[in-house]
């Protein structure tokens, strides 16, 4: 009401003015990276579980007792999680850094110590700092050692400070906990099941339990499923189960229009006909259903304590039953039934199970938590079973449940699930492989891409589009372009850049806050007033709160509380009108991102904010706390109207876009121009950004991983985005700006195939460096002998160093800077021949240690270079040597390369400078790239950014190609004409072979390409001769083993076709493994030495050839009493 | 000029392509002309015009002559007039962060200054040369912490000898060298071309042979920067031009291309100086303008640039290039004379 009138107030003018667009409002988003980073999810995550959560598990199991003495207990006051550190032997800890852990293949973990009080005999004791176990600490968390340290101080640490953080080191290896998608908690979702029967289902998850229900139909009457029994319950008993025995009451709690009483009426009378009338026989009647368990003995219980119990702690766990008052669970069981008869009568639409505002997204710190706290219990039961076994015991020393606790199973388990990627929780039957991943530090790019993947629980192999396909909802969260081809397509994903996922929040705040707001509490009401029309039900959390009669004035005084800062930013409230509910949401795990608020047609963040934002007076926090953004999760959104830009504000817009181009994610945003090109081909850059070789972080030359490429001249993007910057792109670059000639030469150039000039070759183009580790450990072993390095073997004619220990030091490692042969020794180890104790010399040192060579040798096609060596110990005190290898590799034909346009090629001929064609200023290009490459790929965003490149080389300067915006194809070509070149960026071009002009112009320019890691040096594999299975003697499979090359059944086929009988004999025999054998003509058996064992003569044996897989073949069948006869004949005697 | 005339001497440039890319003056091709080859014709046809000659560049014009002789002096001087550059190195110590090969690579493209003519080609397989072959350089430099700037945060005050460049580079005389050359005659063309960067404590200690190559073996050999050539541009005004329309075609051409004359108060355009033309083709997207120009490029024109790397200066380049090519054509002739034609010596 009031609006209309500000609207006649209002003067005519102003209302027609078009809203100002405010500058550079898109320096809010690095305010916001600057706060809340790329990776900041995981980080937010984790430290709530160590500072957070923790404490709330360890309330939540703090006092063990034991049934043998009433007496004793233990419980906990306290638990922290401390800083990472490493024990260097007896008790002397000293703090370690990240680097140190990879470098010495350790564990970057912190240890959890607690404080607890428990009793020694009569004694009650308090003890602090006790440690408990170990946790691994994820990098940037709040205990890690880099939080809070400046670019200087993490060099210092050997650390990169553009490094995301929020990964793992486990045993050395640098481990991401990824991002889990599955459908939220505690929510009813009404959805069709196989049968297209309407059910609706809740997946209650507590501390203790996660159990499904659901209500469903059968016959037009409404049961209560669940796998605890053994058939459906009618509702009708459940609820008289409930103790809500009348009737009436249950209708009215269901509804108590026309429609719903008819459908439930069916119900009622097949709950008289069971013969069910009170609770108690409502009970008793659920509890003969009840499943039961084999390990769970009910003998100790009556059938209706059973059926109480499973109603109260199983169905619907979620919802708080106190004191044994049912009514909330029965008022919650009755809403599920009514969403299911108004979507049977069409009255609402079944629920959208991937629609992202049903989904939840679960991060490290809640996974860990689930881990945590079952390992903890595992650990207090465990305790509480020694003090149940020893206590009863008669000892000299009193009982001291101290000396019984072991570091060990806490500390193992949590380092064997991150670095295994199997998630094992007991208590909720949950088993998931493949949660942890290898962080992969192929680029830069590859490593923040991994932080922000979200995968989904979804199988792979199942054959439906739905959870697949892009949502809509989907928008602005999730970069629409960054998934991968094949079976994980659409199942994995990737955030975008403005995304936040919220972590668990405080509900009791807000559940006073509701009630103060009006909300009626649902204890206070009878059936009827739940479900009349004028009211709207309250939920918070899944959780029915109760009834709103203004839920208009609800809804916006708490978007006024949370703007104010009053209630937390990250609490989402708003209104389904076809449930008639207002959802208010604190849960953690909803994806959300930030808005700029509009109010009145006005966007509430100005230019002045924004001055004020670069001249850094305010940070993005700022715009919160003053109400001028806020964040909106998907179902808020949903009620919201959100203006792209400023020009399409209006009076119904409630909130405007920050910027558009943060609905792409991290490798999307290194794509110039993606709005010009076909979406599948921004797909597939996104897949191949992560394969360009370039920089990988500063610390580059200071790690030594199992493989890495880098480039020996990396250069930034002349073209760039804004996306490249925020993500320090142009800092760590992988890539080359290269000058391309978009024409045909040659002709191999086809498929895709480029020519590439040799001159921009010899001059360092294209060129890598691929580093290779080699390790050894120096083992102990249990009968007090060790491995050894010895020194070279020296020749004793030459007095040298024999070929193979050429570049051994006296040490027996190789040195530095060698260059190292295939086949040549890198360390000189021994091992003892006998490594177990022998029986009787248990413990005494063997006097005579025999050794036996165990060299590391190097094997590679091309040499290799020793970069470093390093020697250390990791925490099993073995001696650890590793070895960085380095090679410096040219491209040459069949290596990779691409565009940042999903454009790939391979190296097709390279063709010296004086053969390429030049243009009038005597440029030649470094690529030449064949134009059939453009018609079907539609990538026009490569020809805008060759524009781009090539404006920004005669200018010098960078020009932008960011996503919905950049600089415009008509001011690039008006700098090209300014300088002389052609509007179209085609240039007139003699051809270096002829030296006489082309017929066509040549469109001409730097573009930024990338060299992918698939080189041809890794894969050229061929075999004249070579090793065999030593089973079959056949030729060995695959490039590792030196294999031969396969002619498989279509092949075979080909040539049967042909007729070329003897070609394939000589293929899959005589060349592969041909063998003779002596057969029996007699008998049909296989002898040997022109011998018949069978028949005991050599009078009809002839000796022929066959393969020898085909003899394996008869003796194998003759093991399993299968007898293979061959009849033999003779060939020219058909 | 009629239609034939221009067919035969001239590259047509139109807006979406480019006519009579090809040399047609062959004898026999066209009726009533002689195209047979002369002495006497070519000598009184072809010249060649010095037009700047400044330091390491040089830009001439070769007229009169046939597209496929001027590519050949454009690739002779790309790839096969030798140069000495650095080609073996030895490394004694190298702490730096520059990887060994790397560093040898960078090291291999610096231009050398020494006369490649004056110097043999080193014999295959030979590691060690000599005075004739070639010339040996050292590298040796160690960072230091300056101990006097104790508040510098500039690495440039920081560290002593963290920039390692060229200049470091020093010539050692092998054998008889340093009786033929002085100090100065070997050394890098420049001094302040960074090699690599270094930290206290690092060091490099190399040494390095420079030898005569090729620019077809590898690019450092190669004695230019770069070199090549462009045909004259023609631009033909087909109908005159006045007032607005000549004022825009000014702009549509590169500065001092086009210049306005007065004439009866209104500013007609005229063609001054088509040798300025970058060929933007800029004209073409004016629809009211293309139909009056013509854009040509005389064929037998041929504006030479060469770019030197400061080894040889670009006018020696030249003629280097023209002696390889003589070398070439003479020993093409030898070769034709050793050739059996259809079986039988041809004597």
């Amino acid at each position: 009401m009031e609006s209309i009138e500000e609207i006649m107030r209002m003067d005519k003018e102003k209302l027609s003015a078009s809203v100002k667009t405010i500058e550079e409002k898109w320096k809010l988003l690095p305010a916001f990276l600057k706060v809340k980073g790329l990776v900041k999810q995981h980080i937010d995550s984790f430290n709530y579980f160590i500072n957070v959560e923790i404490k709330k598990i360890m309330k939540a199991n703090e006092k063990i007792t034991s049934d043998a003495d009433p007496n004793f207990y233990l419980k906990y006051l306290n638990i922290y999680v401390g800083m990472p550190d490493v024990e260097e032997g007896f008790n002397v800890t000293k703090p370690i850094s990240p680097h140190e852990c990879r470098l010495r293949d350790m564990t970057y973990s912190a240890p959890i110590t607690v404080d607890i009080e428990y009793t020694r005999g009569n004694q009650r004791i308090i003890r602090n700092n006790l440690p408990i176990g170990r946790m691994p600490i994820m990098l940037r968390s709040s205990n890690c050692v880099l939080s809070g340290k400046s670019p200087a101080e993490m060099a210092k640490l050997n650390e990169c400070p553009m490094d995301p953080g929020g990964y793992f080191i486990t045993r050395g290896t640098e481990k991401v906990i990824l991002i889990q998608e599955q459908l939220s908690k505690n929510r009813m979702i009404v959805d069709r099941d196989s049968k297209g029967v309407i059910e609706c289902s809740v997946t209650s998850s507590t501390h203790e339990r996660k159990s499904k229900t659901y209500v469903t139909i059968k016959h037009t009457k409404y049961y209560l499923k669940h796998n605890i029994f053994s058939e459906n319950i009618p509702v009708a008993i459940a609820f008289k189960a409930m103790g809500i025995e009348c009737d009436q009451e249950i209708v009215q709690m269901i509804g108590s229009e026309e429609e719903v009483m008819t459908s439930i009426a069916p119900c009622l009378e097949e709950c008289h006909r069971a013969q069910v009338f009170t609770q108690t026989q409502a009970l008793k009647w659920i509890g003969s259903k009840i499943r039961q368990r084999n390990q769970w003995p009910s003998g100790t219980k009556c059938k209706i304590d059973e059926a109480r119990d499973v109603l109260h702690s199983v169905i619907l766990a979620h919802v708080p039953v106190e004191e044994w008052n049912f009514k909330l669970k029965a008022v919650y069981l009755a809403l599920m039934i009514r969403r299911v008869i108004l979507t049977q009568g069409d009255k609402v639409n079944v629920d959208d199970r991937d629609y992202y505002g049903n989904k939840r997204l679960e991060l490290a710190g809640q996974l860990l938590s689930l881990l945590f706290e079952d390992l903890f219990k595992k650990f207090n039961s465990e305790l509480k079973k020694i003090a149940d076994q020893t206590i009863p015991k008669p000892r000299a020393a009193q009982f001291d449940i101290l000396k019984h606790m072991r570091q060990d199973q806490i500390t193992n388990g949590l380092i064997i699930a991150i670095s295994s990627g199997n998630w094992t929780i007991k208590r909720f039957k949950m088993e998931r492989a493949g949660v942890t991943q290898v962080l992969s530090r192929l680029s830069y790019i590859s490593a923040i891409g991994m932080m922000t993947r979200v995968t989904s629980q979804f199988e792979k192999t199942r054959k439906v589009s739905g959870p697949r396909s892009l949502q809509p909802s989907q928008w602005g969260l999730l970069c629409p372009s960054d998934t991968p081809e094949g079976e994980a397509c659409g199942l994995v994903k990737n955030l975008a850049l403005m995304t936040h996922i919220t972590t668990d929040m405080n509900e009791s705040p807000l559940v006073r806050l509701a009630f103060n707001l009006g909300v009626e509490d649902i204890e206070l009401l009878s059936g009827e007033e739940l479900t009349s029309k004028y009211v709207y039900m309250v939920f918070l959390n899944g959780n029915i709160l109760g009834v709103i009669r203004d839920y208009k004035r609800l809804v916006r005084t708490f978007r006024m509380m949370r703007r104010a800062g009053y209630i937390s930013e990250f609490v989402s409230i708003f209104p389904n009108h076809g449930h008639r509910c207002v959802y208010i949401a604190s849960d953690g795990g909803r994806v959300c991102r930030p808005y700029i608020i509009v109010k009145n047609g006005e966007p509430l963040v100005t230019t002045r904010h924004i001055e004020e934002l670069t001249q850094g007076f305010r940070s993005f926090e700022d715009f919160l706390k003053e109400g001028l953004v806020e964040y909106l999760d998907v179902n808020e959104e949903n009620d919201c109207m959100v203006s792209l830009y400023e020009s399409q504000i209006n009076q119904d817009t409630t909130h405007l876009e920050i910027e558009p181009f943060t609905i792409l994610g991290v490798c999307a945003g290194l794509i110039p121009y993606p709005h010009h090109n076909q979406s599948p081909r921004n797909t597939y850059q996104c897949a191949m950004g992560k394969q360009a070789m370039g920089t990988i972080a500063y610390n580059q030359r200071n790690r030594i991983d199992t493989l890495m490429y880098l480039l020996t001249y990396p250069q930034a993007p002349l073209v760039k985005s804004k996306v490249i910057e925020l993500i320090n792109f142009d800092k760590l670059p992988a890539g080359q700006n290269a000058t391309v000639a978009v024409m045909s030469y040659s002709g191999y150039d086809i498929e895709d195939a480029l020519v590439i000039n040799k001159a921009s070759l010899d001059r360092g183009f294209g060129r890598c460096l691929v580093y290779r580790k080699h390790a050894v450990t120096m083992k102990r072993y249990t009968n007090q002998t060790f491995d050894k390095v010895m020194g070279p073997l020296i020749d004793s004619t030459t007095n040298k160093p024999t070929w193979k220990h050429q570049l051994l030091d006296v040490d027996g490692i190789c040195m530095p800077g060698e260059k190292v042969e295939n086949r040549q020794v890198l360390v000189n180890k021994h091992m003892p021949t006998i490594s177990t104790p022998v029986a009787g010399t248990a413990t005494q040192t063997p006097a005579q240690v025999n050794y036996r060579e165990t060299p590391l040798t190097y094997r590679g096609a091309m040499p290799g270079y020793v970069e470093k060596v390093l020697i250390t110990s990791n925490p099993d005190e073995a001696f650890l040597i590793k070895i960085l290898m380095r090679q410096t590799r040219r491209p040459e034909i069949g290596d990779k390369f691409s565009s940042r346009h999903g454009q790939k090629g391979v190296c097709g001929l390279i063709i010296p400078q004086e053969d390429m064609p030049f243009t009038d200023l005597g440029i030649c290009p470094d690529i030449i790239m064949n134009p059939h490459g453009f018609p079907s790929r539609m990538t026009v965003g490569k020809l805008i950014e060759l524009l781009g490149g090539k404006a920004g080389v005669l200018e010098g300067k960078f020009h932008y190609g960011t996503a919905f915006g950049g600089d415009k194809v008509a001011d690039l070509s008006q700098v090209l004409v300014d300088h002389g070149f052609n509007y179209l960026g085609k240039d007139y071009v003699t051809s270096g072979i002829t030296g006489e002009p082309l017929e066509a112009y040549i469109y001409f320019g730097p573009v930024y390409y990338q060299k992918l890691k698939h080189m041809v040096l890794d894969k050229m594999h061929a075999r004249a001769k070579g090793p065999r299975a030593v089973l079959t003697r056949q030729p060995t499979e695959g490039r590792s083993r030196d294999g031969g090359l396969r002619l498989g059944e279509m092949e075979r086929d080909c040539l049967i076709g042909y007729g070329a009988s003897m070609l394939l004999l000589e293929r899959l025999m005589i060349s592969s493994d041909s063998f003779e054998v002596d057969v029996c003509s007699n008998c049909g058996l296989l002898g040997y030495s022109g011998w018949c064992q069978f028949c005991k003569s050599s009078k009809n044996v002839s000796t022929l050839k066959m393969p020898y897989a085909c003899k394996l073949l008869f003796q194998e069948l003759q093991s399993m009493n299968i007898v293979p006869r061959l009849s033999l004949q003779k060939y020219n005697e058909v | 000029m009629d239609r034939i005339e221009e067919i035969r001497s001239r590259v047509a440039l139109h807006e979406y392509g480019i006519d009579n890319v090809h040399t047609t003056d062959f004898p026999g091709n066209y009726a009533g002309y002689d195209d047979s080859w002369s002495q006497e014709k070519f000598e009184k046809n072809f010249r060649i015009d010095v037009k700047k000659l400044d330091g390491d560049e040089l830009e001439f014009d070769m007229i009169g002559i046939d597209a496929a002789i001027a590519n050949a002096f454009r690739r002779i001087l790309l790839v096969e007039v030798p140069t000495m550059a650095i080609e073996k190195v030895f490394m004694y110590n190298n702490t730096s962060i520059i990887q060994d090969e790397v560093l040898a690579h960078r090291l291999g493209l610096i231009p050398i200054r020494a006369d490649p003519r004056l110097f043999e080609y080193r014999a295959e397989g030979d590691m060690e040369g000599t005075a004739e072959d070639t010339i040996e350089f050292q590298l040796k430099v160690k960072c230091s912490r300056n101990k006097e700037a104790k508040e510098a945060t500039a690495p440039d005050e920081m560290y002593k000898d963290h920039k390692v460049t060229t200049k470091y580079l020093k010539w050692v005389p092998v054998g008889n060298q340093s009786e033929i050359f002085t100090e100065g005659d070997i050394k890098p063309v420049h001094d302040d071309i960074l090699i690599a960067k270094l930290r206290p404590g690092q060091e490099m200690d190399i040494t390095m042979h420079c030898v005569k190559g090729i620019g077809k073996d590898h690019a450092k050999f190669s004695p230019v920067a770069t070199a090549s050539y462009r045909l004259l541009p023609e631009i033909i005004l087909t109908e005159p031009i006045e007032g607005e329309r000549a004022e825009r075609l000014q702009t549509l051409f590169s500065p001092g291309v086009i210049q306005l004359e007065n004439r009866k108060g209104k500013k007609r355009a005229k063609v001054v100086h088509a040798r300025r033309d970058m060929c933007s083709r800029e004209v073409f997207r004016h629809d009211d303008l293309k139909e009056c120009v013509k854009l040509n490029r005389v064929r037998d024109h041929f504006i030479f640039s060469v770019e030197s790397t400061g080894i040889l200066p670009p006018d020696v380049l030249v003629c280097e290039a023209a002696k390889v090519l003589m070398a070439k054509t003479k020993a093409f002739l030898t070769e034709l004379q050793d050739v059996e034609i259809g079986g039988r010596k041809d004597a």
